[in-house]
């Protein structure tokens, strides 16, 4: 793709200049792509074949990368003969036996089960960090912040064709600069709520008002929306009454879908909670990891200190 | 609608059993997941109660009918496949009312059945709609909509319904799904590979391996009392912790040279089989103390490999008495690597003789 303004270098040289095949970079894209008709070896050993490389070489680096990715004994099978994980783990071996500066890696997982998903994510970080240590790049993209977090590094949040914020994924995760932020970063989204500072309490509806958590006082008493986690909220006996919308259950976890008049708000529950739709439970909001954003939707109080 | 029943069935593709023996009931009105890795059977069960596929043995009963020989055309099935299916050239008020006008049923009757299933499904604004205009996610729901204008349907049956639909959209299918569910109490069986699909739809899933049924129960009971180590595998994440051990009373196993209470009686067991112990991540509790007064817990000394971060927790991998183990803890818990122990309830621990769960 050309691009229609600006530059792009790698190294001081000028990569707008050097076609494709030639720059060094693997990619692994979200469908498995693969030849299907190759068996695995030939698959992984297809580019350096193409690179002119002599044989030892390439079966070196094949051998290699096979044994990276965990596929040891299925050099001889044919794509077709291997599940959604193993194909994917023959793409990804392809780009390591590459040995290219530059990896992409396009929601690598995204078309996988999330019980592959979960064995796959640990295997790739620690594979990755091992290969790339000092030199070279990894680029990662997914929507999942679950996954962005584990990877760890660096993280850019993009949204519509525009970078909203970048920095440490630790950093981005616990200030996030604003609400889009604060949404796209967070699975299920984070609980975004308008209120108005009214002495210690926020007020965000008639009869629903949380509590200004201490370290905020010195906020002035005007228009914020505020912010809380999903996993910051309690179903307790004493809390305030919410109509649960839908239950649903991801992994180990039950993430309801709650509400009370107008105002909507997300859950996640340890654990696999059954609840009817339209029944009425006691909900309690965590107010220690309370975030304020300011009424142009910049973060102005995150509760992990330093003030934007 | 009808309770179904599976009694002695079994199904084999010439010679190759893909369905091992067994007895089934489908209560009327339930809400259920068929879930299972690929090539478990679940298509092959599907097939058999829509009659497109006659079990090699056993009978099939609607209400106490036998109707294993009837046609699929004379069962009252409904199916709804992974890829919608449309009369294209049609409106989509004569694709809800086909199955109605194909019955001879009154028109009056048919005109206000296709109002009412276009009302729930929130179709009525697209009624004088050609079909094949519609996005995927709309036809899919008039395939759902054949099925339910229809009194007198046993079941409607769906193989991976929300394959084709966006993420966005299938949260507001599932919703609906079971808004038919509890409103015309239609027995609904959903099939998926999906855990958190099946999970989330269903009163009762039905875990299927190598075709046989591994477990049929709430999505509670499967997260709780797994069947097997399989289910405690394929239900939640992180798996369950599973550690080798043996018999050490008739209580107590030994896990690597700890002692830990267990609910089930153990005396009956042999010393050829094969114990393992299973913990969910969710009942463990990591201490930094192996003190434990508490009668109903037990505690394993845990050393700590590393520690992952997650969003909104830390996932700490470790090994408990030498065997793998993987802590959820909280994001904001500090977690102090000397002299560090699990501990956990008697009542949430699973025992396992040769891989299925030891009751008690």
């Amino acid at each position: 793709m050309q691009i229609n303004s600006g530059s792009l270098s790698n190294g001081g040289v000028d990569f707008l200049q050097v076609p494709v095949w030639k720059r060094n970079v693997a990619m692994v894209y979200q469908q498995f792509i693969n030849y299907p008709h190759f068996t695995v070896y030939k698959n992984i050993a297809f580019p350096l074949r193409k690179q002119g490389l002599d044989r030892s070489e390439i079966d070196r680096r094949v051998r290699r990368a096979i044994e990276q990715v965990g596929l040891q004994g299925f050099e001889e099978r044919r794509i077709q003969a291997l599940s959604g994980g193993q194909q994917q783990r023959v793409a990804l071996a392809r780009s390591l036996a590459k040995s290219s500066q530059i990896l992409l890696l396009d929601e690598p997982l995204v078309n996988l089960d999330y019980k592959l998903r979960e064995t796959l994510r640990e295997e790739l970080k620690t594979l990755i960090s091992s290969q790339f240590n000092a030199e070279g790049i990894v680029v990662y993209s997914s929507t999942d912040p679950l996954e962005a977090m584990q990877f760890g590094g660096d993280l850019i949040v993009m949204d519509e064709g525009r970078i909203l914020q970048q920095g440490p994924a630790v950093e981005v995760f616990e200030h996030p600069a604003t609400c889009r932020v604060a949404e796209i970063t967070n699975d299920p989204s984070m609980n975004l709520w308008t209120a108005q500072l009214d002495g210690d309490r926020f007020r965000v509806a008639p009869g629903l008002d949380l509590p200004r958590p201490e370290r905020m006082r010195d906020l002035a008493p005007t228009d914020y929306t505020v912010g809380f986690r999903a996993n910051d909220i309690r179903i307790e006996e004493g809390g305030l009454d919410f109509e649960v919308e839908l239950s649903e259950i991801a992994g180990s976890e039950t993430i309801i879908h709650l509400r009370r008049g107008e105002k909507r708000m997300i859950a996640r529950v340890e654990g696999v909670v059954s609840l009817q739709m339209q029944q009425t439970v006691p909900v309690k909001i965590n107010t220690d990891w309370l975030y304020a954003f300011n009424s142009n939707q910049h973060l102005v109080h995150s509760p992990f200190g330093r003030t934007n | 609608m009808a309770r179904i029943d599976l009694e002695g069935v079994q199904h084999s593709y010439g010679g190759v059993e893909a369905l091992q023996q067994f007895d089934l009931t489908w209560e009327d009105g339930g809400r259920y997941a068929i879930l299972g890795p690929s090539g478990c059977g679940k298509t092959t069960m599907l097939n058999i109660m829509s009659g497109i596929i006659q079990p090699t043995q056993g009978r099939i009963l609607f209400d106490g009918r036998n109707i294993t020989s009837l046609a699929t055309a004379e069962r009252n099935i409904a199916q709804v496949f992974q890829f919608p299916v449309i009369y294209a050239t049609m409106k989509v008020w004569d694709n809800l009312a086909f199955p109605l006008v194909c019955r001879d049923v009154p028109k009056e009757q048919i005109a206000k059945k296709v109002e009412e299933v276009a009302d729930t499904l929130s179709l009525t604004h697209l009624l004088d709609r050609s079909a094949n205009r519609l996005t995927a996610d709309q036809k899919q729901l008039i395939s759902l909509g054949r099925g339910l204008v229809r009194d007198d349907v046993a079941a409607v049956l769906m193989d991976e319904p929300l394959t084709v639909i966006d993420p966005d959209l299938k949260f507001r299918l599932r919703r609906k799904l079971k808004e038919i569910n509890e409103r015309y109490r239609t027995t609904l069986i959903y099939v998926t590979h999906d855990q958190n699909e099946a999970m989330t739809f269903a009163e009762k899933i039905m875990v299927m391996d190598k075709g046989q049924i591994v477990q049929m129960g709430t999505p509670s009971e499967l997260f709780e009392r797994p069947n097997t180590t399989f289910v405690g595998y394929f239900i939640g994440a992180p798996a369950m912790n599973v550690f080798p051990a043996t018999v050490k009373g008739e209580h107590q196993v030994d896990v690597g040279g700890s002692t830990v209470t267990v609910a089930p009686n153990l005396s009956q067991l042999t010393d050829a089989t094969s114990l393992k112990l299973g913990i969910r991540t969710e009942h463990i509790d990591l201490q930094n103390s192996s003190r434990n007064q508490d009668p109903d817990h037990s505690t394993l000394p845990f050393k700590i490999d590393r520690i992952d971060d997650f969003d909104t927790y830390k996932l700490v991998i470790g090994t408990a008495s030498g065997h793998v183990a993987k802590i959820k803890v909280d994001r904001n818990q500090a977690v102090h690597p000397e002299n560090l122990f699990m501990t956990f309830k008697t009542q949430n621990c699973c025992v396992y003789a040769n891989e299925q769960l030891v009751e008690g």
